[in-house]
């Protein structure tokens, strides 16, 4: 059997139809683990062990006709996100060891739902960065590529996915994390609103910013993967009480006479031409389809670097202080107890880590609160009133995804500001709390990389940006990575 | 006397009795087995998130109200950044500057003048941990347990110019949030704790010397004790040219002096910011109005309803009300038996003495308000003569048994024997004929000369009612 770029909802027939058990899925997805992870270095962790004893309970449910969407269904999640005795190890020296006493919530909605874990895939370190080459253990490689970077920061789950060694993913998404590395990677991966996902047991970052998200191989099924994680939950106060809708409601339907809009600040310059063409004529496409383009504007996108930066730093260096050594995870030594803090948080985080801990910690100092991270909020409400203006008169927002395909293994290290500005058409949508979901709309001429398409939609209209994108995907034919 | 006046201001942390933690489910009772109380969200695993117990919101607004507060509308929490131990996020959730409550003020009574303590803000925050100190392995351990208990800071005006005043201030603050079923206030358990910002200038001065801040004052006695001794340390300093310097100290209470801590130049820059994880709360008019008339009844009404309702000396009230135990004993006294007048003479002369001899306390009481009514209505209907219900109080604060039994045990029972009453007293009047004459005559003061006599000779075998009874016969005759 052939499990290439499988889509969630055929394995849900197989296994319905008895075509194959849980047990030998999820086994052909390990033996192309064993095969092409040692290369694609994507797992951090490979749990066989578990995978065995949740496939055998998913298929009693299976049996009984009892099966959910996911029963059966084998994934990858993030190294950030917490799974009950399972290692979590944010892909950092720190908690390399650590293994949580407790489950996400998502975590928990998949079990109910009889989900198979693969294992945890690869990461930058503490998700910061946007190549996954921070991670401590698996510097994962673009399966277009292996020279080549799969994104980051949920680059992991992007290139097992690319790569057939999962069906489908959950990623984390705090300014691109999860589209970016879609982009890179060839796969369709969605940031739901701020809210809409809890992130109860997700390894914080920048706690205003996060969301976890799906990452699968095309629309539809990051929609059926969405249904199943989101939904309010009473251990996080910021997760929506909202109605949930459900998500594959909208797809196939037309989008004729959809408003899509075009702001002009994201087809600047700094955007590679090849992507510009390639998203420019995706959008042609959608015309065609009988979507109405509008040209717009965003002036406050030259802002939207320093002030993500700002408020993810400041954000990320306190929730990180929790790491000291003391209650779990990495200890150095020291006589007292700074010593033994400095020691443990010096040899326990990597570079980029350290330099966003101290980017953040010094715009929180007194003296530059006001100078710093006040204003970055000033800039955040001015984000968000630009893009409420643009919803008033659109249904959605397209964007590249990236300013470029994938890039060389270190063509950006010693350049953090260069690594940073990359960052630009992703930002915004965390700051803002927008849903956005990046789709492949084409493929380099040359090199055969893929090149992302950002569609961003209203907060909580996760349907339309879905829809949008599965009328895209309809008409395009992916081109798997020959790996 | 001192050519220096002392100003200080306060800063008071109150635990709520809130039955879980502030941003978790655990218990926030006090005490248990080290780390038994928390769970993954109070220990500062890592993807774990605080959910705000609106109990202790409910509670912290109560207080204001009780301090005569404003009670913001809108209200926030802000991280204050900090390593140690005992903090396990390394952050401590606070409120910086949205706090529940701003500007309130207290009403004190010292030495007989009435005089108002502003508050200048109530905020509410967690708790931190403990740390255990193994002196002979040279180890720290950290015990979670108190981690997100929820704290309030009340935080005065700097309106204090004696420790007089600052005792008088805490002695009414926990009256207040005793009664008003905020916190316990149980000093010694660190359930309500105190540190005193303090300085000193020329008396005269309009401006304010430099002050320090007072810190590990576990009781009463510590707070003025470490008032008096930091008073005189800083006049030592003036009076020598030297300037005092804004640092905090530690009261160590064994050798009654207080020691440096950390200098101004130490101070932390606690890089304070909105958490992230805790939305802001907007209340309305209606649930803070709902809240407001769920507040119990408070000390100073209490008193006033002792006294107009139910008859008794002010004198009598303040000293009930003034301890929240004594006041919900005497409560369920007079549930039991409806005689306030008398089970309050009872409790404060009697047993108030017995607590003051260090015979009883309040807090181990074998016996309920209820066995106590059932002593003074024993005493009051005449089964029990005046120094046989102070035996049996006695057995009661001893082995916590029933007064009635206890009685019956140790026959004590007045014996009501009318015979020998008529004969002992016939007896005393037979052989006291100068006071009879004197009675006869007009000078009805002897009777009391009379009733002391028969009181003696029959000590616990008749009521004093029936002895005066027969005693006004016979001499009327």
């Amino acid at each position: 059997m052939n499990f290439t770029k499988a889509k969630i909802r055929d394995l849900r027939k197989m296994l319905d139809s008895g075509e194959i058990s849980a047990k030998e899925l999820c086994g052909e997805y390990f033996k192309n683990i064993d095969e092409k992870d040692e290369s694609l270095l994507s797992y951090i962790t490979v749990t066989k062990d578990e995978a065995l004893k949740s496939a055998e309970k998913a298929q009693k449910m299976i049996d009984e006709k009892q099966a959910k969407a996911l029963t059966g269904i084998p994934l990858a999640i993030k190294d950030n996100i917490c799974t009950d005795g399972i290692k979590t190890t944010c892909a950092s020296k720190m908690l390399g060891d650590f293994v949580p006493p407790y489950n996400a919530s998502v975590i928990e909605k998949l079990n109910e739902q009889g989900y198979v874990l693969l294992g945890k895939t690869s990461m930058d370190e503490f998700a910061m960065g946007g190549s996954t080459q921070t991670s401590a253990f698996k510097k994962t490689k673009n399966p277009y590529d292996l020279e080549r970077v799969p994104g980051g920061s949920s680059g992991g789950s992007a290139a097992a996915v690319s790569a057939s060694l999962a069906p489908a993913a959950l990623g984390s998404d705090t300014g691109g994390s999860i589209r970016q590395p879609s982009s890179f990677c060839g796969v369709t991966g969605i940031k739901p609103t701020y809210g809409r996902v809890s992130r109860y047991g997700l390894v914080a970052f920048a706690s205003s910013l996060d969301q976890i998200g799906p990452i699968a191989n095309d629309a539809h099924d990051c929609a059926i993967l969405l249904n199943a994680v989101c939904g309010y939950d009473r251990h996080d106060a910021t997760s929506a009480r909202i109605d949930v809708p459900d998500f594959t409601e909208k797809l196939g339907q037309p989008i004729k006479g959809m408003k899509i809009a075009l702001p002009k600040e994201f087809y600047s310059d700094a955007i590679d031409g090849c992507v510009k063409d390639a998203v420019l004529s995706a959008a042609k496409e959608l015309e065609k389809q009988g979507a109405v383009l509008e040209e717009c504007s965003m002036p406050g996108l030259k802002y939207a670097i320093p002030a993500y930066y700002l408020i993810a730093c400041a954000e990320a260096a306190s929730n990180l202080s929790r790491f000291d050594g003391i209650k779990y995870g990495f200890r150095g030594e020291g006589r007292t107890f700074n010593d033994l803090i400095i020691d443990s948080r010096n040899k326990g985080f990597g570079e980029e880590v350290k330099r966003r801990i101290l980017l953040g910690n010094y715009a929180l100092s007194s003296g530059y609160y006001d100078a710093y991270y006040k204003k970055a909020l000033a800039l955040k409400q001015e984000i968000i009133k630009e893009y409420n203006e643009i919803f008033e008169k659109c249904d959605v927002i397209l964007t590249p995804t990236a300013p470029t395909p994938a890039y060389k293994i270190g063509a950006q290290d010693n350049d953090p500001v260069k690594m940073y500005t990359a960052d630009i058409c992703t930002v915004t949508v965390n700051i803002a709390g927008l849903p956005g979901i990046s789709t492949t709309c084409g493929y380099e001429k040359d090199s055969g990389l893929p090149i992302g398409m950002s569609i961003i939609g209203k907060r909580f209209d996760e349907q339309t940006i879905l829809q949008t994108a599965d009328a895209w995907e309809q008409g395009f034919t992916p081109v798997a990575p020959e790996f | 006397m001192s050519a220096y006046f002392p100003t200080m201001g306060l800063e008071i942390h109150a635990e709520l009795l809130t039955k879980s933690k502030v941003f978790c489910t655990c218990s926030a009772e006090f005490g248990g087995t080290p780390n038994s109380r928390c769970c993954p969200v109070c220990s500062g695993m890592p993807g774990t998130l605080p959910v705000l117990n609106r109990k202790a919101v409910e509670y912290i607004i109560k207080a204001g109200y009780v301090m005569n507060c404003e009670i913001s509308r809108f209200t926030k929490w802000d991280r204050k950044n900090y390593f140690y131990p005992d903090l396990p996020k390394a952050y401590q959730i606070s409120q910086m500057p949205r706090p529940v409550c701003l500007s309130g003020n207290v009403k004190i009574n010292v030495n007989g003048e009435e005089k108002t303590i502003r508050i200048n803000r109530i905020h509410l925050e967690e708790d931190a941990g403990k740390l255990v100190h193994d002196e002979v392995n040279r180890i720290s351990l950290a015990d979670y347990n108190r981690c997100g208990i929820p704290l309030i800071e009340i935080v005065t005006e700097p309106d204090f110019h004696s420790a007089d005043e600052v005792i008088a201030f805490m002695e009414k603050v926990k009256l207040l949030l005793q009664y008003a079923g905020i916190c316990d206030c149980k000093m010694e358990q660190g359930s309500i704790r105190c540190d005193v910002n303090i300085s000193i200038a020329p008396k005269g001065s309009t401006e304010l010397g430099t002050r320090t801040e007072l810190k590990n004052l576990n009781s009463l006695k510590a707070i003025a004790k470490a008032i008096e001794v930091e008073i005189d340390r800083q006049e030592e300093i003036l009076e020598s040219g030297e300037h005092v310097i804004q640092e905090t100290r530690r009261f160590n209470e064994a050798l009654g002096e207080t020691t440096a801590m950390r200098s101004k130049e130490d101070a932390h820059d606690y890089r304070y910011f909105p958490d992230p994880d805790i939305p802001p709360i907007i209340f309305t008019e209606e649930e803070l109005e709902e809240i407001k008339n769920s507040i119990p009844e408070l000390p100073e009404q209490r008193v006033e309803r002792y006294v107009n309702s139910l008859g008794l000396k002010k004198a009598d009230a303040d000293i009930i009300v003034g301890d929240k135990k004594v006041c919900d004993f005497f409560d369920e006294a007079i549930a039991a038996y409806n005689n306030p007048k008398a089970v309050a003479n009872y409790i404060v002369g009697e047993l108030t003495r017995r607590i003051n001899l260090g015979e009883a306390d309040m807090e181990n009481l074998k016996f309920t308000g209820a066995d106590f009514a059932r002593l003074v209505e024993l005493l009051q209907t005449d089964k029990l003569s005046q120094s046989n219900t102070k035996v049996v109080l006695g057995k009661m604060i001893e082995t916590g048994e029933k007064p009635d039994d206890i009685a019956q045990k140790e026959d004590l029972w007045i014996k009501e024997d009318n015979d020998l009453l008529a004969k002992t007293i016939d007896e005393i009047i037979a052989n006291n004929p100068k006071p009879v004459e004197q009675y006869k005559n007009g000078d009805k003061k002897v009777f009391g000369f009379f009733m002391g006599q028969a009181n003696k000779a029959l000590k616990g075998l008749a009521s004093p009612k029936a002895i005066q009874e027969y005693l006004t016969k016979k001499l009327e005759e």
